[in-house]
């Protein structure tokens, strides 16, 4: 009696303990951004904020070019992820619905680039950017984050695709569809929540990117969100309010949309194994 | 805040046969000629365009002496393979490609290790603790990379950071005012912390969607054999999940092999350099001392070094993906 009791006592504890190490630190950002900094600054931390403030959000707002920053991340992000999936449904719809010499080839090439090391290339492409004239531009930084999402958009949306049964497309295309209109009218909607989860995943990395811009865009005005949050760090030191301020606003737009897309993403992105 | 995982679980698992029933339209196949080409021209033509021309620029510019004056004149002088032989002559390239290494192996094992056990354990739990758990991995996955190194900063700051606080209070009376990034195992301690707590819970998370899909009945038939937890798990549990122990390590040991913002955000590769990992010093070298065809060269090393990780894993997926098709 007593071990069936201990026997159910450890795993809850343990997961007790698991999930106070694993969300502590996104609830000390979002405590820190709303305690006064005299509750920041203090010998014994202030677990609970009991006096909420909204003044380091205030002071991160008001920071030089925050709002352009905030533009050019939305730009280069929605922008990034709305062309690789207008191009990556085409080759997704080739790859899932049609046979062909080269096909798996394809897929390899699909998933090698997947595991491309941008990090590691960041050289190169800063040398051609140069030699195109397009550093502090918001256009290369677009294309390139097209192309980082849209392997993993194509592998995808391709398992999403070829969950649609064949069956339906031919009865639309019995009752006189062509196939363009079968695609339009009968597969298409049936890919919203794949189409969804492919998205956020997209929008995470472009969002997320920091490498890349941190070369090409020297250009306080031509940066993106993770480089001013990187320098914010730097800049302001030890004023952890507005720092954790600051990566709360980064943070949310993510953690929102995670929360109400991760039915449909945890799935969707383990079925392209892939890390957030 | 709807967060559903286990129905997200059983539909995560069979992700959908991968290329539909097996060859049941021949005849549109056969007519679909120069088609497929044509719906997959924009996206090979941009990963052409955008990953290999990087590439083979990569290449070039390792095989160039490219340093700020030559890059100011615009010059270009090609050196042959002086830059790899500088590289690999150099003591300094061994150590950090030994550290990279190094550095992987803890990071991957305290992962897999760590994620394994949470992923069973979620398994193992109540409905209620399953959801609470699941909550704090998600919000931890989501969590945007810049945003966690700032928070981890703070966490672990020297004054009034909650990590010394509590060694402090825990009787570790000299870590009080300890400065994280002060020194090379430090600074790679917090970074590991980071690196694992960042991916623990893909791990944890897939892995417990693939024991959703373990038939109950083999349990059964485990427990009416008499086996115990420990027997049910080797003998049910481990053969499931051992495919997707052995890709997700890999994955795995890629993404840490070539992690960059953690670093650099955290100490950028410091103090005195020495916790450089091979993508940070190809980055220092290349773009902070502006010797660009050294970065370039040493690039290219790291990038052979994440292939022949790749090659190996592409063999394992291209195996599975002929026995499915």
């Amino acid at each position: 009696m007593k071990r069936s009791l201990l026997g159910r006592l450890w795993p809850n504890a343990t997961a007790l303990v698991l999930f106070v190490c694993f969300a502590f630190p996104v609830y000390w950002m979002f405590a820190t951004a709303f305690k006064p900094t005299g509750d920041i600054i203090t010998e014994d931390p202030v677990w609970f904020p009991t006096d909420v403030t909204l003044e380091h959000f205030g002071t991160a707002v008001r920071a030089d070019h925050f709002w352009t920053l905030v533009r050019n991340s939305l730009t280069v992000t929605l922008l990034a992820v709305g062309l690789s999936l207008l191009i990556a449904l085409f080759a997704a719809f080739a790859i899932a619905r049609t046979r062909f010499r080269g096909r798996r080839s394809v897929i390899l090439v699909f998933m090698i680039a997947q595991m491309a090391p941008w990090e590691v290339m960041v050289i190169a492409i800063y040398m051609l950017v140069r030699d195109a004239e397009m550093l502090n531009s918001l256009v290369p930084l677009t294309l390139f984050y097209m192309v980082m999402v849209l392997p993993l958009t194509v592998l995808t949306l391709r398992n999403y695709i070829a969950a649609v049964p064949r069956e339906l497309e031919e009865s639309a295309m019995v009752d006189g569809c062509s196939r363009t209109g079968a695609f339009v009218k009968v597969i298409f909607p049936l890919l919203a929540p794949g189409l969804m989860a492919t998205s956020l995943f997209g929008f995470i990395t472009a969002w997320n990117e920091f490498p890349m811009v941190l070369i090409l865009n020297k250009d306080a005005e031509a940066q993106t969100l993770p480089v001013w949050l990187y320098q914010f760090q730097t800049a302001f030191g030890d004023d952890w309010g507005a720092t954790m301020a600051a990566a709360s606003l980064f943070a949310l737009p993510i953690l929102v949309l995670f929360l109400f897309l991760q039915r449909k993403a945890v799935g969707g992105l383990t079925a392209g194994a892939v890390k957030g | 805040m709807a967060v559903q995982l286990d129905e997200a679980a059983v539909r995560a698992t069979p992700p959908a046969p991968p290329d539909g029933p097996p060859s049941p339209a021949p005849r549109r196949s056969r007519g679909a000629g120069r088609l497929p080409w044509l719906l997959l021209a924009p996206a090979l033509g941009a990963t052409v365009l955008l990953l290999g021309w990087p590439m083979v620029k990569n290449g070039m510019l390792s095989f160039q002496n490219l340093n700020a004056r030559q890059l100011i004149l615009h010059l270009t002088e090609w050196t042959g393979f002086d830059n790899y032989g500088d590289a690999l002559g150099s003591e300094h390239f061994w150590r950090v490609t030994v550290r990279s290494v190094l550095f992987t192996t803890v990071n991957v094992v305290l992962i897999m290790l760590a994620g394994t056990l949470t992923g069973l354990l979620l398994a193992r739990l109540g409905r209620r603790m399953r959801l609470l758990l699941s909550v704090g991995l998600v919000l931890t996955w989501a969590m945007p990379i810049i945003a966690a190194t700032t928070v981890y900063q703070w966490l672990f700051a020297q004054r009034f950071g909650v990590v010394n606080w509590l060694l402090d209070h825990l009787g570790w009376h000299s870590m009080a005012d300890y400065n994280w990034t002060g020194s090379q195992f430090s600074t790679f301690f917090v970074v590991t912390v980071l690196i694992v707590w960042q991916s623990v819970p893909f791990v944890a998370l897939s892995l417990y969607a693939a024991t959703t899909t373990i038939p109950k009945e083999l349990y059964e038939a485990a427990a009416l054999d008499g086996a115990g937890a420990w027997k049910a798990f080797v003998s049910v549990t481990y053969p499931f999940i051992k495919p997707f122990l052995f890709a997700t390590t890999f994955l795995e040991v890629i993404w840490v092999f070539k992690a960059f913002p953690q670093i650099y955000a955290i100490g950028q590769g410091g103090p005195d350099r020495l916790t450089e990992t091979l993508p940070i010093y190809a980055f220092v070298e290349g773009i902070g001392n502006q010797h660009f065809g050294m970065g370039a060269a040493i690039s290219l090393l790291t990038i052979l070094i994440l292939l022949a990780l790749m090659s190996y894993y592409f063999r394992l997926v291209l195996r599975q993906e002929r026995d499915e098709s």
